[in-house]
Protein backbone atom coordinates (compact mmCIF):
# COMPACT_ATOMS: atom_id res chain seq x y z
CA UNK A 1 0.00 0.00 0.00
CA UNK A 2 1.01 3.81 -0.66
CA UNK A 3 2.40 5.15 2.49
CA UNK A 4 3.80 9.20 2.11
CA UNK A 5 7.06 10.21 3.21
CA UNK A 6 8.33 13.75 4.06
CA UNK A 7 11.50 13.93 3.43
CA UNK A 8 14.02 16.98 4.78
CA UNK A 9 15.69 19.23 2.59
CA UNK A 10 18.92 17.44 2.05
CA UNK A 11 17.80 14.45 0.68
CA UNK A 12 15.27 16.22 -1.62
CA UNK A 13 18.10 15.73 -4.31
CA UNK A 14 17.87 12.55 -4.12
CA UNK A 15 14.54 12.21 -5.59
CA UNK A 16 14.43 15.24 -7.88
CA UNK A 17 13.19 17.68 -5.64
CA UNK A 18 10.07 16.65 -4.12
CA UNK A 19 9.09 17.47 -0.70
CA UNK A 20 7.34 14.06 -0.23
CA UNK A 21 7.16 10.80 -2.07
CA UNK A 22 4.74 7.68 -2.09
CA UNK A 23 6.54 4.42 -1.33
CA UNK A 24 4.75 0.97 -1.57
CA UNK A 25 5.32 -0.46 1.90
CA UNK A 26 4.56 -2.62 4.89
CA UNK A 27 6.63 -2.25 7.65
CA UNK A 28 9.17 0.99 8.17
CA UNK A 29 12.14 -1.18 7.16
CA UNK A 30 10.66 -2.16 4.15
CA UNK A 31 9.53 1.68 3.09
CA UNK A 32 13.73 2.31 3.94
CA UNK A 33 14.40 -0.10 1.57
CA UNK A 34 12.12 0.89 -1.41
CA UNK A 35 13.12 4.17 -1.08
CA UNK A 36 17.10 3.43 -1.09
CA UNK A 37 16.47 1.08 -4.11
CA UNK A 38 14.43 3.56 -5.85
CA UNK A 39 16.59 6.27 -4.98
CA UNK A 40 20.47 6.64 -5.99
CA UNK A 41 21.97 8.15 -3.09
CA UNK A 42 19.98 7.40 -0.16
CA UNK A 43 21.23 4.62 0.68
CA UNK A 44 24.03 6.17 2.12
CA UNK A 45 22.55 8.85 3.60
CA UNK A 46 19.82 6.83 5.10
CA UNK A 47 21.73 3.24 6.48
CA UNK A 48 24.74 2.12 7.72
CA UNK A 49 26.97 -0.18 5.56
CA UNK A 50 25.53 -3.10 7.75
CA UNK A 51 22.08 -2.10 6.92
CA UNK A 52 21.09 -0.28 10.06
CA UNK A 53 19.50 3.29 10.17
CA UNK A 54 22.00 6.10 10.64
CA UNK A 55 21.92 7.04 14.57
CA UNK A 56 21.70 10.72 13.19
CA UNK A 57 18.57 10.15 11.00
CA UNK A 58 15.09 9.80 13.09
CA UNK A 59 12.11 8.05 11.82
CA UNK A 60 8.71 9.11 12.83
CA UNK A 61 5.43 7.18 11.62
CA UNK A 62 2.18 9.77 12.53
CA UNK A 63 4.67 11.81 14.84
CA UNK A 64 5.88 8.93 16.96
CA UNK A 65 9.88 7.82 16.57
CA UNK A 66 9.62 4.50 15.64
CA UNK A 67 12.33 3.35 18.72
CA UNK A 68 9.39 4.19 20.94
CA UNK A 69 7.65 1.45 18.67
CA UNK A 70 8.71 -1.23 17.20
CA UNK A 71 11.72 -0.35 15.19
CA UNK A 72 12.17 -1.38 11.16
CA UNK A 73 9.44 -3.71 12.54
CA UNK A 74 6.84 -0.97 12.79
CA UNK A 75 4.30 -1.95 10.15
CA UNK A 76 2.15 0.83 8.45
CA UNK A 77 -1.08 1.14 7.34
CA UNK A 78 -2.96 3.09 4.62
CA UNK A 79 -2.94 6.43 5.93
CA UNK A 80 0.27 6.16 7.72
CA UNK A 81 2.40 9.46 7.65
CA UNK A 82 6.40 8.53 8.00
CA UNK A 83 9.01 11.30 7.91
CA UNK A 84 12.53 11.45 8.02
CA UNK A 85 14.08 14.02 10.40
CA UNK A 86 17.85 14.00 10.15
CA UNK A 87 20.51 16.39 12.55
CA UNK A 88 20.68 19.56 11.53
CA UNK A 89 23.34 22.37 12.64
CA UNK A 90 23.05 25.44 11.24
CA UNK A 91 22.74 28.69 13.03
CA UNK B 1 -31.96 52.24 52.01
CA UNK B 2 -28.77 51.26 54.34
CA UNK B 3 -26.04 53.40 54.14
CA UNK B 4 -22.07 52.24 54.32
CA UNK B 5 -22.12 51.37 57.85
CA UNK B 6 -25.18 49.27 57.66
CA UNK B 7 -23.12 47.21 54.56
CA UNK B 8 -20.28 46.35 56.22
CA UNK B 9 -21.99 45.40 59.30
CA UNK B 10 -24.02 43.08 57.05
CA UNK B 11 -21.38 41.67 54.81
CA UNK B 12 -19.09 41.24 57.71
CA UNK B 13 -21.75 39.47 58.86
CA UNK B 14 -21.49 37.03 55.66
CA UNK B 15 -18.42 35.98 55.88
CA UNK B 16 -15.58 34.71 57.73
CA UNK B 17 -12.67 37.06 59.34
CA UNK B 18 -9.59 35.64 60.67
CA UNK B 19 -6.58 37.90 62.94
CA UNK B 20 -3.08 38.12 62.20
CA UNK B 21 -2.27 34.64 64.30
CA UNK B 22 -5.37 32.37 62.58
CA UNK B 23 -4.02 34.33 58.66
CA UNK B 24 -0.68 33.02 59.83
CA UNK B 25 -1.37 29.72 60.53
CA UNK B 26 -3.32 29.16 57.43
CA UNK B 27 -0.54 30.90 55.55
CA UNK B 28 1.06 28.13 56.92
CA UNK B 29 -0.69 25.30 56.04
CA UNK B 30 -0.80 26.49 51.93
CA UNK B 31 -3.58 28.66 52.07
CA UNK B 32 -3.36 31.05 48.84
CA UNK B 33 -2.82 35.00 50.05
CA UNK B 34 -4.73 37.10 47.93
CA UNK B 35 -3.69 40.96 47.89
CA UNK B 36 -6.49 43.27 47.26
CA UNK B 37 -5.40 46.97 47.62
CA UNK B 38 -3.93 49.26 44.43
CA UNK B 39 -0.92 48.61 43.14
CA UNK B 40 0.68 51.30 44.94
CA UNK B 41 0.16 50.09 48.19
CA UNK B 42 1.33 46.32 46.98
CA UNK B 43 4.29 48.50 45.63
CA UNK B 44 4.80 49.52 49.44
CA UNK B 45 5.39 45.90 51.06
CA UNK B 46 3.26 43.47 50.73
CA UNK B 47 2.71 39.78 52.79
CA UNK B 48 4.97 36.70 51.31
CA UNK B 49 3.82 34.59 48.41
CA UNK B 50 0.68 36.88 47.73
CA UNK B 51 -0.91 37.69 44.81
CA UNK B 52 -1.84 40.97 43.81
CA UNK B 53 -4.99 41.38 42.35
CA UNK B 54 -6.79 44.68 43.27
CA UNK B 55 -10.52 45.00 43.84
CA UNK B 56 -11.67 46.42 40.32
CA UNK B 57 -10.05 43.45 38.71
CA UNK B 58 -10.87 40.33 41.37
CA UNK B 59 -14.03 38.98 39.87
CA UNK B 60 -11.78 38.96 36.05
CA UNK B 61 -8.38 37.79 37.56
CA UNK B 62 -9.29 35.67 40.23
CA UNK B 63 -9.75 32.05 38.92
CA UNK B 64 -6.43 32.46 36.44
CA UNK B 65 -4.84 32.87 40.21
CA UNK B 66 -6.58 30.65 42.24
CA UNK B 67 -7.85 27.79 40.51
CA UNK B 68 -9.01 25.38 43.07
CA UNK B 69 -12.63 27.18 44.90
CA UNK B 70 -12.37 24.70 47.44
CA UNK B 71 -8.56 26.15 48.81
CA UNK B 72 -8.35 28.34 51.54
CA UNK B 73 -8.34 31.75 50.49
CA UNK B 74 -6.71 34.58 52.67
CA UNK B 75 -8.21 37.87 51.31
CA UNK B 76 -6.67 41.43 52.89
CA UNK B 77 -6.17 45.03 52.29
CA UNK B 78 -4.82 47.67 54.27
CA UNK B 79 -7.34 47.19 57.09
CA UNK B 80 -9.91 44.63 56.91
CA UNK B 81 -12.62 46.29 54.92
CA UNK B 82 -12.24 45.79 51.21
CA UNK B 83 -11.24 42.51 51.77
CA UNK B 84 -14.58 41.98 54.03
CA UNK B 85 -15.88 43.13 50.55
CA UNK B 86 -13.41 40.81 48.53
CA UNK B 87 -14.10 37.87 50.39
CA UNK B 88 -17.70 38.30 49.91
CA UNK B 89 -17.14 38.26 46.54
CA UNK B 90 -15.24 35.19 45.74
CA UNK B 91 -17.87 33.56 48.27
CA UNK B 92 -20.40 34.46 45.02
CA UNK B 93 -17.79 32.96 42.48
CA UNK B 94 -17.70 29.91 44.35
CA UNK B 95 -14.80 30.10 46.68
CA UNK B 96 -16.29 27.80 49.31
CA UNK B 97 -13.20 28.62 51.92
CA UNK B 98 -12.19 32.44 51.87
CA UNK B 99 -11.36 34.62 54.80
CA UNK B 100 -10.52 38.16 55.61
CA UNK B 101 -7.61 39.31 57.90
CA UNK B 102 -9.31 41.94 59.94
CA UNK B 103 -7.19 45.37 60.02
CA UNK B 104 -5.79 44.27 56.79
CA UNK B 105 -1.94 44.83 55.88
CA UNK B 106 -1.72 47.35 58.91
CA UNK B 107 -1.89 44.87 62.01
CA UNK B 108 0.12 42.00 60.03
CA UNK B 109 3.02 44.68 60.21
CA UNK B 110 2.54 45.71 63.74
CA UNK B 111 2.62 41.85 64.83
CA UNK B 112 5.87 42.05 63.09
CA UNK B 113 5.08 39.66 60.73
CA UNK B 114 7.36 39.34 57.27
CA UNK B 115 6.77 41.22 54.68
CA UNK B 116 8.28 41.57 50.69
CA UNK B 117 9.23 45.14 49.25
CA UNK B 118 8.91 44.31 45.77
CA UNK B 119 11.15 45.49 43.57
CA UNK B 120 9.72 48.09 41.53
CA UNK B 121 9.98 49.37 38.04
CA UNK B 122 10.97 52.80 36.94
CA UNK B 123 8.52 55.30 35.54
CA UNK B 124 10.56 54.67 31.95
CA UNK B 125 10.39 51.21 32.55
CA UNK B 126 6.94 51.21 33.19
CA UNK B 127 6.69 52.87 29.22
CA UNK B 128 9.21 50.56 28.10
CA UNK B 129 7.10 47.19 28.75
CA UNK B 130 3.31 48.83 29.04
CA UNK B 131 2.50 46.56 26.34
CA UNK B 132 3.70 43.26 28.16
CA UNK B 133 2.99 44.51 31.44
CA UNK B 134 -0.66 44.49 30.39
CA UNK B 135 -0.27 40.99 29.28
CA UNK B 136 -1.69 39.15 32.32
CA UNK B 137 0.63 36.36 32.25
CA UNK B 138 3.63 38.78 32.18
CA UNK B 139 2.80 41.61 34.36
CA UNK B 140 4.37 43.66 36.97
CA UNK B 141 5.92 40.52 38.90
CA UNK B 142 6.77 38.76 35.25
CA UNK B 143 8.99 41.85 34.31
CA UNK B 144 10.58 42.07 37.60
CA UNK B 145 11.51 38.36 36.65
CA UNK B 146 12.28 38.84 33.00
CA UNK B 147 15.06 41.70 34.59
CA UNK B 148 16.37 39.39 37.19
CA UNK B 149 17.01 36.62 34.47
CA UNK B 150 20.19 35.63 32.72
CA UNK B 151 20.21 33.91 29.19
CA UNK B 152 23.34 32.95 27.69
CA UNK B 153 23.23 32.83 23.72
CA UNK B 154 25.46 30.20 22.24
CA UNK B 155 25.95 32.11 18.93
CA UNK B 156 25.65 35.88 17.80
CA UNK B 157 25.07 34.67 14.11
CA UNK B 158 21.77 33.72 12.32
CA UNK B 159 19.41 32.60 15.03
CA UNK B 160 21.51 34.33 17.92
CA UNK B 161 20.53 37.49 16.72
CA UNK B 162 16.55 37.30 16.44
CA UNK B 163 16.53 35.98 19.50
CA UNK B 164 19.22 38.20 21.08
CA UNK B 165 17.26 41.47 19.59
CA UNK B 166 13.58 40.26 20.90
CA UNK B 167 14.72 39.17 24.24
CA UNK B 168 16.65 42.38 24.99
CA UNK B 169 13.45 44.38 23.89
CA UNK B 170 11.70 42.25 26.20
CA UNK B 171 13.85 42.93 29.28
CA UNK B 172 15.93 40.06 30.15
CA UNK B 173 18.20 41.66 32.63
CA UNK B 174 21.61 39.95 31.29
CA UNK B 175 22.73 38.72 28.26
CA UNK B 176 25.66 37.11 27.79
CA UNK B 177 26.49 36.47 24.05
CA UNK B 178 28.74 34.22 22.85
CA UNK B 179 30.87 33.64 19.78
CA UNK B 180 34.51 33.39 18.18
CA UNK B 181 33.87 34.83 14.86
CA UNK B 182 34.15 38.39 13.58
CA UNK B 183 31.21 39.97 11.18
CA UNK B 184 31.87 39.31 7.53
CA UNK B 185 29.66 40.88 4.76
CA UNK B 186 28.36 37.34 4.05
CA UNK B 187 26.80 37.27 7.45
CA UNK B 188 24.58 40.54 7.20
CA UNK B 189 22.07 38.71 5.08
CA UNK B 190 20.33 36.91 8.09
CA UNK B 191 22.58 38.05 11.09
CA UNK B 192 20.61 41.64 12.47
CA UNK B 193 22.74 41.84 15.42
CA UNK B 194 25.32 43.49 13.09
CA UNK B 195 25.58 45.99 10.61
CA UNK B 196 28.00 47.11 7.41
CA UNK B 197 30.13 49.30 10.41
CA UNK B 198 30.55 46.16 12.42
CA UNK B 199 32.13 44.35 9.42
CA UNK B 200 35.47 43.17 10.90
CA UNK B 201 34.99 43.34 14.41
CA UNK B 202 34.29 40.84 16.83
CA UNK B 203 30.23 39.18 16.78
CA UNK B 204 30.32 39.61 20.56
CA UNK B 205 31.19 43.39 20.60
CA UNK B 206 28.88 44.21 17.60
CA UNK B 207 26.10 42.51 19.09
CA UNK B 208 26.73 43.91 22.32
CA UNK B 209 26.47 47.31 21.01
CA UNK B 210 23.74 46.69 18.92
CA UNK B 211 21.83 45.36 22.39
CA UNK B 212 22.90 48.46 24.38
CA UNK B 213 21.82 50.47 22.12
CA UNK B 214 18.17 48.65 22.10
CA UNK B 215 17.50 48.42 25.63
CA UNK B 216 19.75 50.03 27.98
CA UNK B 217 18.54 47.71 30.93
CA UNK B 218 20.19 44.54 29.69
CA UNK B 219 23.49 43.97 31.10
CA UNK B 220 25.53 42.55 28.39
CA UNK B 221 28.19 39.75 29.08
CA UNK B 222 30.74 39.26 25.79
CA UNK B 223 32.31 35.39 25.48
CA UNK B 224 34.39 36.22 22.84
CA UNK B 225 35.33 32.75 22.81
CA UNK B 226 34.88 28.88 21.24
CA UNK B 227 33.39 26.64 24.19
CA UNK B 228 35.76 23.89 25.10
CA UNK B 229 35.20 21.13 27.89
CA UNK B 230 37.81 23.06 29.67
CA UNK B 231 35.77 26.28 29.57
CA UNK B 232 32.16 25.49 29.17
CA UNK B 233 31.17 24.71 32.92
CA UNK B 234 32.76 28.04 33.84
CA UNK B 235 30.61 29.92 31.21
CA UNK B 236 27.21 28.32 31.46
CA UNK B 237 27.52 28.45 35.66
CA UNK B 238 25.71 32.23 35.88
CA UNK B 239 23.12 31.57 33.72
CA UNK B 240 19.19 30.18 33.96
CA UNK B 241 18.93 29.48 30.32
CA UNK B 242 20.85 28.47 27.64
CA UNK B 243 19.56 29.68 24.07
CA UNK B 244 21.58 27.11 21.25
CA UNK B 245 21.75 28.97 18.21
CA UNK B 246 25.28 27.17 17.60
CA UNK B 247 26.57 26.15 14.39
CA UNK B 248 27.84 23.17 14.60
CA UNK B 249 27.52 19.82 16.14
CA UNK B 250 30.66 19.66 18.40
CA UNK B 251 29.17 23.05 20.14
CA UNK B 252 25.21 21.35 20.27
CA UNK B 253 26.68 18.31 21.86
CA UNK B 254 28.86 20.21 24.21
CA UNK B 255 26.38 22.34 25.52
CA UNK B 256 23.63 19.78 25.89
CA UNK B 257 26.03 17.79 28.07
CA UNK B 258 27.03 20.38 29.96
CA UNK B 259 23.50 21.44 30.48
CA UNK B 260 22.18 18.05 31.50
CA UNK B 261 25.20 18.10 34.05
CA UNK B 262 24.40 21.09 35.68
CA UNK B 263 20.03 21.10 35.20
CA UNK B 264 19.96 23.68 32.74
CA UNK B 265 17.13 24.45 29.97
CA UNK B 266 18.94 24.70 26.49
CA UNK B 267 16.53 26.22 23.86
CA UNK B 268 17.43 24.48 20.96
CA UNK B 269 17.46 25.32 17.26
CA UNK B 270 18.96 24.84 14.09
CA UNK B 271 18.36 25.32 10.29
CA UNK B 272 19.53 24.17 7.36
CA UNK B 273 18.44 26.01 4.23
CA UNK B 274 15.01 26.37 4.33
CA UNK B 275 14.09 24.44 7.50
CA UNK B 276 14.62 24.96 11.18
CA UNK B 277 14.08 22.75 14.27
CA UNK B 278 13.17 23.73 17.47
CA UNK B 279 12.46 22.32 20.59
CA UNK B 280 13.38 22.83 24.52
CA UNK B 281 15.43 20.71 26.39
CA UNK B 282 14.94 20.62 30.32
CA UNK B 283 16.89 17.70 32.10
CA UNK B 284 14.58 15.95 34.46
CA UNK B 285 11.06 17.18 32.31
CA UNK B 286 12.48 15.83 28.94
CA UNK B 287 14.52 14.03 26.78
CA UNK B 288 17.76 15.94 25.60
CA UNK B 289 19.62 16.31 22.42
CA UNK B 290 21.50 13.36 23.42
CA UNK B 291 18.25 11.13 23.46
CA UNK B 292 17.07 12.13 19.91
CA UNK B 293 20.50 12.13 18.02
CA UNK B 294 21.88 9.75 19.70
CA UNK B 295 25.54 10.31 17.50
CA UNK B 296 26.91 13.01 15.69
CA UNK B 297 26.49 13.20 12.18
CA UNK B 298 29.42 12.17 10.42
CA UNK B 299 31.29 14.82 8.79
CA UNK B 300 31.20 13.35 5.03
CA UNK B 301 27.57 12.93 5.21
CA UNK B 302 26.98 16.56 6.87
CA UNK B 303 26.18 18.75 3.82
CA UNK B 304 25.80 21.76 6.34
CA UNK B 305 29.99 21.47 5.29
CA UNK B 306 30.44 22.71 2.23
CA UNK B 307 27.38 22.27 0.25
CA UNK B 308 25.07 24.34 2.34
CA UNK B 309 22.95 27.23 2.05
CA UNK B 310 20.04 29.15 4.03
CA UNK B 311 17.11 31.19 3.34
CA UNK B 312 18.25 34.97 5.28
CA UNK B 313 14.61 35.10 6.63
CA UNK B 314 14.62 31.60 8.23
CA UNK B 315 17.10 32.11 11.23
CA UNK B 316 14.63 34.82 11.86
CA UNK B 317 11.80 32.10 12.30
CA UNK B 318 13.39 29.89 14.41
CA UNK B 319 15.42 32.47 16.41
CA UNK B 320 12.01 34.13 17.73
CA UNK B 321 10.64 30.58 18.29
CA UNK B 322 13.54 30.03 20.69
CA UNK B 323 13.17 33.38 22.06
CA UNK B 324 9.52 32.88 22.58
CA UNK B 325 10.49 29.63 24.36
CA UNK B 326 13.02 31.12 26.22
CA UNK B 327 9.98 33.63 27.79
CA UNK B 328 7.39 31.13 28.52
CA UNK B 329 10.29 28.98 30.38
CA UNK B 330 11.59 32.40 32.52
CA UNK B 331 8.02 33.15 32.98
CA UNK B 332 6.79 29.90 34.02
CA UNK B 333 4.02 30.70 31.83
CA UNK B 334 2.29 28.11 29.06
CA UNK B 335 3.48 24.82 27.60
CA UNK B 336 6.49 24.61 26.43
CA UNK B 337 8.44 22.61 23.36
CA UNK B 338 9.79 19.71 26.17
CA UNK B 339 9.12 16.75 24.41
CA UNK B 340 8.22 18.04 21.15
CA UNK B 341 10.56 18.76 18.02
CA UNK B 342 8.85 21.42 15.97
CA UNK B 343 9.95 21.55 12.28
CA UNK B 344 9.28 24.60 9.84
CA UNK B 345 9.80 23.97 6.15
CA UNK B 346 9.47 27.87 5.02
CA UNK B 347 9.33 26.45 1.41
CA UNK B 348 6.50 24.55 2.14
CA UNK B 349 4.79 26.84 4.60
CA UNK B 350 4.26 24.09 7.05
CA UNK B 351 4.78 23.39 10.58
CA UNK B 352 5.33 20.28 11.99
CA UNK B 353 5.54 18.34 15.62
CA UNK B 354 6.99 15.27 16.24
CA UNK B 355 7.19 13.25 19.78
CA UNK B 356 10.57 13.47 21.60
CA UNK B 357 11.09 10.99 24.64
CA UNK B 358 14.20 10.40 27.45
CA UNK B 359 16.45 7.70 26.19
CA UNK B 360 16.61 5.60 29.25
CA UNK B 361 19.54 4.03 27.29
CA UNK B 362 20.86 7.99 26.60
CA UNK B 363 24.54 8.09 27.24
CA UNK B 364 24.60 11.34 29.30
CA UNK B 365 20.74 11.52 30.66
CA UNK B 366 19.86 7.86 31.10
CA UNK B 367 19.37 5.69 33.87
CA UNK B 368 23.19 4.46 33.52
CA UNK B 369 24.61 7.41 32.21
CA UNK B 370 28.38 6.57 30.79
CA UNK B 371 29.18 10.35 30.44
CA UNK B 372 29.47 12.04 33.92
CA UNK B 373 31.83 14.57 32.81
CA UNK B 374 32.36 16.98 29.32
CA UNK B 375 34.51 15.73 26.45
CA UNK B 376 35.69 17.51 23.32
CA UNK B 377 34.68 15.64 19.86
CA UNK B 378 37.34 15.07 17.98
CA UNK B 379 35.96 16.43 14.75
CA UNK B 380 34.55 19.88 14.00
CA UNK B 381 31.87 20.35 11.32
CA UNK B 382 31.99 24.44 10.88
CA UNK B 383 29.48 25.56 9.11
CA UNK B 384 28.89 28.53 7.69
CA UNK B 385 25.32 29.10 5.26
CA UNK B 386 26.14 30.21 1.85
CA UNK B 387 23.04 32.19 0.67
CA UNK B 388 20.46 30.40 -1.15
CA UNK B 389 21.28 30.60 -4.99
CA UNK B 390 18.91 33.14 -6.78
CA UNK B 391 16.00 31.05 -8.27
CA UNK B 392 15.65 29.01 -5.31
Amino acid sequence: MAIEVQLPSQLRPFVGGAAKVSVEATSVGGLIEALATQHAGLRDRLLEPSGELRRFVRIFVNEEDIRFLQDEKTALKAGDTVAIVPAIAGG
Amino acid sequence: MSGFKELIKRVKGEIREVNVEQARAAIANGAAIVDVREADEWADGHVPGAVHISRGLLEQRIEDAVKDKAAVVVAYCAGGTRSAFAARTLAELGYTNVVSLVGGFGKWKEAGQPIVMPATLSAEQKRRYSRQLLVPEVGEAGQQRLLKSKVLLVGAGGLGSPAGLYLAAAGVGTLGLLDSDVVDVSNLQRQILHTNASVGTPKTTSGAATIRALNPDVNVVEHNLRLDSGNVMDVIAPYDVIVDGCDNFSTKYLVNDAAVLTKKTVIYGSIYRFEGQATVFTPGAGPCYRCVFPEPTPSELAPSCDEAGVLGVLPGTVGLIQATETLKVLLGRGRSLVGRLLTYDALESSYREYKLRRDPKCAVCGDAPTIREVTDLEWSCHFEPKPVPVGL
